[in-house]
């Protein structure tokens, strides 16, 4: 696998050094590994704060800024980052309002946000959490982990980013998060699996003409392996298991996400036959999002994340935001 | 009697052996899970054994009690937290003691175990790091050489499981057929207890 980078071990370092090259607005802290909006803290707002495995770019560093996260914690390459990430930023946002953990549902996420959470109260940071967990394609019972959080995350961020940044309290922008998270529902699918720096070679093995259904955002194979779809069948597939577990009664936001490797030629292409089948359903679409946003490395594919919102959420969802992935009304 | 260099000593054979084996236990991620087990716990271990070069603290309890601090500051995912916690509180459940017996080792560690699997929520047969471990707290009493056959066999016998917990239970029944990369990992870090003895 032909890679642009120097190092395996550098390569969340090196990605960092060139975020703080791009980017004035941040302030990288490549040592720490944080990444923070450059007037951060902002008195008396609410900050959030996220992170997780790298490899999903430009998640969660690429969503930092005015009106979205106060700072994000990248770890390794998919994997979670450790506490003392999220304690050091916690501190170095925290406004006096407190700061709202934004979680992908994984067990090395939960549980470092876990520790890391502690960590901070006890050095007198009022910390909330709140866990995404929106990908349909895992059932949910009594023995599993419960669903994975992907693409809801953006939608999380920068809904409860708005409301924080319109100087709402911890216990609101907690309770704004939750209910974004409540209403929305994903579903990924892998047109070829993606290789991560350390291994080198594809991380699960995909035959040529063959796709996988239900794909989480780390390369881990999905519930079901099929022969390729067309374009029209993906989204007829992906938009029905996302509505029958989310049955939207008013109008939804739509993010159509690639996973890092397909053309936005072809995300455009299949935007349209979401919002066929949307249509097709009776489902108004408030607002459409089409890009990579929610990556997993080279990894071929798209996921669907449909958010239901009523008109506090869409107002939030339209308010300025300015981050280096993410910029719109300012 | 074993004492802090004795400790000092397994932390840094778990290292040598997870240097050693990190693209096996990659490898047994990349089927179930998400291909970085290896090179997180080698992270870990070589930030462990890097710490007590410079600085040994004088009794058993501490030296582990430092180890579960580097790898929850340093590997990440849900490796970090869970080892880091194992041996962290296998060392506070040590106490101050200049020396323990095997069989006080035993009893921390089964303490450790038991922490683990408070926080991940765990129990025997959920294809974990504790299929390995449980058995290996139980054979402790009896030897290390017993430890360590006991954790090798644990790691084993998770093949045929589905997982319950952690990203591999995302699969459901297509984690099955494939050996849990945190019993590998556990099985190493039994294993070095023998190095360290001998």
């Amino acid at each position: 696998m032909n890679m642009l980078i120097n190092v395996p071990e550098s390569v969340v370092a090196d990605a960092l050094r060139g975020i703080a090259a791009a980017h004035p607005s941040l302030t990288v802290d490549v040592e720490n590994r944080v990444v923070l909006r450059r007037d951060a803290p902002v008195a008396r707002q609410v900050a959030l704060v996220s992170g997780g495995g790298s490899g999903h770019e430009p998640l969660h560093a690429g969503f930092v800024g005015p009106g979205m996260l106060a700072a994000a914690c990248p770890g390794e390459v998919f994997t979670s980052p450790v506490p003392d990430q999220m304690v050091r930023a916690a501190a170095a946002v925290d406004g006096g309002a407190g700061v709202l953990f934004v979680v992908k549902n994984y067990t090395g996420d939960v549980l470092n946000f876990d520790m890391a959470a502690e960590l901070a109260e006890d050095e007198g940071v009022s910390v909330a959490k709140v866990l995404v967990d929106d990908d349909v394609a895992v059932t949910d019972s009594l023995y599993t982990a419960g669903r994975r959080g992907t693409g809801a995350t953006l939608f999380v961020e920068k809904i409860a980013g708005a409301a924080a940044a319109e100087g709402a309290p911890l216990e609101r922008v907690e309770a704004i998060a939750r209910r974004v998270n409540a209403s929305a529902r994903s579903f990924g699918v892998a047109l070829s699996a993606c290789a991560t720096p350390a291994k080198g070679s594809p991380t699960f093995e995909l035959p040529q003409g063959e796709l996988e259904l239900g794909v989480g955002i780390h390369g881990e194979p999905g519930r079901e392996r099929r022969a390729m779809m067309t374009s029209r069948e993906i989204a007829d597939y992906a938009v029905h298991v996302v509505l029958d577990e989310l049955r939207p009664t008013s109008p939804v936001l739509l993010l159509v996400n690639g996973m890092g490797a397909t053309p936005l030629l072809e995300l455009y292409g299949f935007n349209a036959e979401v919002h066929r089948v949307l249509a097709e359903r009776g489902v108004p679409v408030a607002r459409t999002l089409v890009g990579n946003y929610v990556t997993s490395l080279d990894m071929a594919g798209c996921s669907v994340t449909l958010c239901q919102v009523d008109e506090e959420l869409l107002r939030l969802w339209d308010a300025p935001v300015n981050t280096p992935a993410l910029r719109w009304g300012c | 009697m074993l004492d802090a260099a004795f400790m000092s000593r397994w932390m840094t054979a778990t290292a040598a052996a997870v240097g050693r084996e990190e693209t096996r236990l990659t490898d047994l991620d990349s089927a179930i899970g998400d291909a970085d087990h290896g090179a997180n716990l080698r992270r870990g271990f070589t930030a462990v054994s890097a710490t007590l070069d410079k600085e040994t603290p004088d009794t058993p309890g501490a030296v582990l009690a430092l180890a579960g601090r580097q790898l929850i500051s340093t590997v990440g995912g849900a490796s970090g937290p869970l080892y880091g916690t194992l041996l962290r509180r296998t060392g506070k459940a040590l106490g101050d003691a200049a020396e323990v017996t095997r069989e006080q080792l035993a009893e921390a560690l089964g303490a450790g175990v038991a922490a683990v699997g408070q926080l991940g929520g765990a129990a025997a047969g959920d294809k974990t790091m504790l299929d390995a471990l449980l058995p290996a707290v139980e054979a402790l009493g009896r030897s290390f050489a017993a430890a360590a056959e006991a954790a090798e066999a644990g790691a084993l016998a998770t093949v045929p499981l589905r997982a319950r917990k952690g990203r591999a239970s995302y699969l459901g029944e297509r984690s099955v057929g494939h050996q849990d990369p945190g019993a590998t990992s556990a099985a190493l870090l039994v294993g070095a207890l023998v190095e360290a003895a001998a």
